[in-house]
Formats: structure tokens, C-alpha cells, sequence
């Protein structure tokens, strides 16, 4: 293990685990004020279970037997022999931790299409065993499974994280059913800042995400660093402007949501394409993505926050883009190249193939997976539950207490004052 | 005596406020609220998808006065609240039958 290499995966990883909450704030502040913190929840109920069932069972599935094409088996369930007194040093439990927080971050990027009606149960459920079944598989098969040895690329995660997430993002509001009053009553952002700071930290914690994908603190660590900052910037540029032309203002979610679009693009590209096809790849997903979140609106699909407009839409211009500039000369490696750099078709062929693969079982399994949590427990919440938010009925919380005159305690006594000291203390203290 | 009550511009607030003191106004509360008149509301826009805000916010200043100050009450708002654009706001006059000043008992104008 060399020190250089584990210090700046241990760094990525951590960066890694910030995008979760970032994403929380991301989509949390587009959210109405009655359901953020069901929001917030989704988020970090994934930060809670998804850490524990990766290293059970669920790496396992992914990355265990590294000979095998589709499923990983199941000897390295509870990360059996895996630890640091082997010949690697530790590099092997480093990169499953690091890999650990792509598996958060993946079912976490569905919830914003779920927003406002699924019931917590359900989705606490959902989460974990979508883990297993959904992402495990198709991890494996795109990192040394099948579809990378047919040839396809997928850096960081174009594939196996957000057309994955966004293609299962599309069938759960399919089954789910649209929020009452969608799309006729409006759902405005309930706090931009919000969403400005989650757009931050998730452009932050981004750079451990594909530099750290190198796995290593070399030179396509650092080309996949440039491109996170140039595509993300180029991107939000496209969208910003979209907007101005089309609409004929400059808005904060309109770069907010550019700079995500074009992370997520240029998270399959980062360690196989140079600095000027990012900003291609990031502008051509600015562009793109913002006309692809109007397409629910005549499709008639209610994804709350635009999950597949951005992450499944942002995800495939990326993941195709590779097809097009891949360019393994100048980064001395032995895969295909785009058709740009003379490769031909193929590799676009492969990147293709192994988008629609990912398509079909992510969209059939999630589709099973919640047709049957909808005939058991039920996935949606009561009509009254949606009207009235889902932070209070789920989780009997309110996320903005202004007032201090309201909140009382249970069993202060008939006549006793609306608010006691001890319920003072909390809200003013 | 006579409750005035005024709808206002927020931003109008302090020049309202200073108006009243120097007519002479010992006291006035003052409270954030929403609503809509010829100004109409404006568009929001989101992602593409435009959103009608109908309910603008406006502040309403509200004053206990005698009846023969009322009228000095009413042009000070007036004067201070005026921007010669649409959605200055509205001022109204009521009739008061009682005040009370909790902390000594006084009634009336005592009151006041």
C-alpha cells in the first residue's frame, strides 16, 4: 500500500459520505416546508442502514469474486479475511469503505422523485434491499463484470449510480402516483438557500467522489479533478443560460441544478477524457438536462424534484459522451477509444449497451421490489397525511419552530401555561 | 376613539412610524401580513415552471387615537406611506368602544 495512495482515498472517502448530507440540503430545500425533513430523513436513513448492508452483504454481491461476470457470491459477506494485517496493507478494506459511500449516495438520489408521498416504512425497506438487488448486481457487472469486459467505461459512476438511480427514480413515481394537485397546484422551493449550500457541498465532497475513483494519487487522479471543476462550472454556465434566453432570468436553481447535471455527466468521463471535451460534455448536459425536466410535464410523471431529469437524462449524455472522446493514449491505458480520437463506433456501442442493461434491471427489479411493498405494508401516505406534511405525521417533527407559544408538554395539567419552562428552555435557550 | 388601521409597503415602515411620532402617537403595533388588491401578485419561476405568487406581503400598522386626533393620525400615514405606485396600501378608521390598560386599570381615552 503506498501511503500517498491510501492518504488521498481516506480523504476521498470522507469527501464521499458529505455528499449524502449535501444532497439532503440539495433536495431538502426544494422540498415545501411541511416535508423537509422527511426529506432530510430519506437522505440519512441511507447514511444509517446502507453502511451496515454493504459491508454484510451487500459488497459482497458487488465486488467479492472478482473473476465473476454477473454476481459476486457471497464469500466476502461480512468482509470475511478482509482487514489490514493482509499483503495489501489495508487497501482493500480503504477501497470498500470508499465504495461503501457511493452505495449510500445511490438509493439517497431517489428519494427526490419519491418526495412528499411515500411512506417512511416503505422506503426504509426500499433503501436497503434496493442496495442489494439493484445496485450490488449492476456495480459488479459494470466494474469487471460483464459489461466491462465487453469493453464499456464508467469512471465514477455514470452507469452504476445515476442512470441507475434515475431510471429506478422513474419507475417509483410511476407506481407511486402523482401528488394531489400535481401539476395544476404549485410546489415551489421552500428554501433556495438551502439548496445553494446543499449545491456546495455536493460540488465538494464531488471531487473525492471521481478524483478519488483513481484510487490512487496519480495523474488521472488530478485530470479527473480538473474535469469535476470545469464540466460542473460549464454546465451550470449552459443551464443559467438556457434559462435566460428562455425564460428571461438568471435563476440560483437553474445554476444549482446546471452544476449537478454536469457532475453527474462528467462522473462516468472524469478518468478517460482531458480538460476540453469536460467542458463540452458539461455544457452539452446543462443544456440538455434543462429541457429534459419539462418532459414530465407532457409525459405526465410526477418526479418531484427532477431525479430523471437530471441524474438518469445527465447521466446517459455523459456515460454516450464517453463514445465520443475517450482518449486512452493520453492517459496510457488500454481501453477503447472514442470516436473523436478515431475509435469508431464500438466503444459508443458498449456505452450504450451497458445503459440499457443497467435500464432493464434496475427498472424491472424496482418495479417488483415496490409492487410488492405497495400490496404489504402500502408505499404511499394518507391523503390527510399529504396534506398536512409528512414531517409531523412521520417523524413528529416540525422543521422551522418561529413561534415559542405553541408547544406545550404532554400531561402539564389542565389550566397549566400553553408553555412550560422546560419546553421554554428548549426553544428559546 | 377610533382604531386606524393602515396596510402598507414594508419598506415604508420606519417612515410611517416616524411620521406617527412626530403627529404625536405614543404607541402602535404593527404586524406582517398578506394580501392582494389592484397590485396583483407577481411570477415566480422555477425550473421552467412559473409560479403565480397572488398574496404579496404588506405591513399593517394599527392605532388606538382620539377622535380629534384622528385626523392628523390618518394624514401622517398618508403622507409618509405614499409612493404614487400601485399597492401603496389603504388606511381605515373604525370606531373603539373600550381600552384598557392592563397594567394600571385606566379606561378610555386614560387609556390611550
Amino acid at each position: 500500500m503506498e501511503s500517498g495512495d491510501a492518504a488521498w482515498v481516506l480523504a476521498s472517502a470522507a469527501l464521499v459520505l458529505f455528499m449524502t448530507p449535501g444532497l439532503a440540503f440539495f433536495y431538502g430545500g426544494m422540498d415545501r416546508s411541511r416535508n423537509v425533513l422527511n426529506m432530510l430523513m430519506m437522505n440519512f436513513w441511507c447514511l444509517l442502514i446502507v453502511p451496515v448492508v454493504w459491508v454484510v452483504i451487500a459488497y459482497s454481491i458487488a465486488g467479492g469474486n472478482a473473476d465473476a461476470s454477473w454476481f459476486g457470491g457471497f464469500d466476502a459477506a461480512f468482509l470475511d479475511g478482509i482487514g489490514i494485517t493482509g499483503e495489501d496493507g489495508g487497501m482493500g478494506l480503504l477501497t470498500i469503505a470508499f465504495l461503501g459511500m457511493f452505495a449510500v449516495i445511490t438509493p439517497a438520489l431517489i428519494s427526490g422523485a419519491v418526495a412528499d408521498r411515500m411512506k417512511f416504512s416503505a422506503w426504509a425497506l426500499f433503501a436497503p434491499v434496493w442496495v442489494i438487488l439493484v445496485f450490488a448486481p449492476i456495480f459488479k457487472w459494470v466494474y469487471g463484470g460483464w459489461l466491462g469486459q465487453r469493453g464499456s467505461l464508467d469512471f465514477a459512476g455514470g452507469t452504476a449510480i445515476h442512470v441507475n438511480a434515475g431510471i429506478a427514480a422513474l419507475v417509483a413515481v410511476l407506481i407511486l402516483g402523482k401528488r394531489r394537485g400535481w401539476p395544476s397546484e404549485g410546489h415551489p422551493p421552500h428554501s433556495m438557500p438551502l439548496v445553494m449550500i446543499g449545491t456546495g457541498i455536493l460540488w465538494f465532497g464531488w471531487f473525492g467522489f471521481n478524483a478519488g475513483s483513481a484510487l490512487a494519487a496519480n495523474g488521472q487522479a488530478v485530470q479527473a479533478f480538473m474535469n469535476t471543476f470545469v464540466a460542473a462550472a460549464a454546465a451550470g454556465l449552459a443551464w443559467a443560460l438556457v434559462e435566460r434566453v428562455k425564460d428571461g432570468h438568471f435563476t440560483n436553481l437553474g445554476a444549482a441544478s446546471g452544476i449537478v447535471a454536469g457532475l453527474v455527466a462528467i462522473t462516468p468521463a472524469a478518468g478517460f477524457v482531458t480538460t476540453m471535451p469536460s467542458i463540452v460534455i458539461g455544457l452539452a448536459a446543462g443544456a440538455i438536462c434543462c429541457l429534459a425536466v419539462q418532459l414530465k410535464f407532457k409525459a405526465g410523471y410526477d418526479d418531484a424534484l427532477d431525479v430523471v431529469g437530471v441524474h438518469f437524462v445527465g447521466g446517459l449524455v455523459g456515460s454516450l459522451m464517453i463514445g465520443l472522446f475517450a482518449d486512452p493514449a493520453y492517459f496510457g491505458a488500454d481501453h477503447m477509444e472514442g470516436l473523436f480520437l478515431g475509435g469508431g463506433l464500438d466503444l459508443l456501442f458498449e456505452q450504450a449497451l451497458a445503459n440499457v442493461a443497467a435500464i432493464v434491471w434496475s427498472g424491472a427489479v424496482t418495479a417488483v421490489m415496490l409492487l410488492v411493498l405497495k400490496a404489504t405494508i402500502g408505499i404511499r401516505v394518507s391523503e390527510e397525511v399529504e396534506a398536512s406534511g409528512l414531517d409531523t405525521a412521520e417523524h413528529a417533527e416540525t422543521a422551522y419552530n418561529y413561534g415559542d407559544v405553541s408547544m406545550g408538554r404532554p400531561g402539564a395539567g389542565a389550566g397549566a401555561p400553553s408553555t412550560t419552562t422546560g419546553a421554554r428552555d428548549v426553544l428559546v435557550g | 376613539m377610533k382604531l386606524v388601521t393602515a396596510v402598507i409597503k414594508p419598506f415604508k415602515l420606519d417612515d410611517v412610524k416616524d411620521a406617527l411620532k412626530a403627529a404625536g402617537v405614543v404607541g402602535i403595533t404593527v404586524s406582517e401580513v398578506r394580501g392582494f388588491g389592484r397590485q396583483g401578485g407577481h411570477t415566480e419561476t422555477y425550473r421552467g415552471t412559473e409560479y403565480q405568487v397572488e398574496f404579496l406581503p404588506k405591513v399593517k400598522v394599527e392605532v388606538i387615537a382620539e377622535d380629534s386626533e384622528v385626523p392628523a393620525v390618518v394624514e401622517a400615514i398618508e403622507k409618509s406611506a405614499r409612493t404614487d405606485k400601485i399597492g401603496d396600501g389603504k388606511v381605515w378608521v373604525t370606531p373603539v368602544d373600550e381600552v384598557v390598560r392592563i397594567r394600571t386599570g385606566e379606561r378610555g381615552v386614560d387609556a390611550v
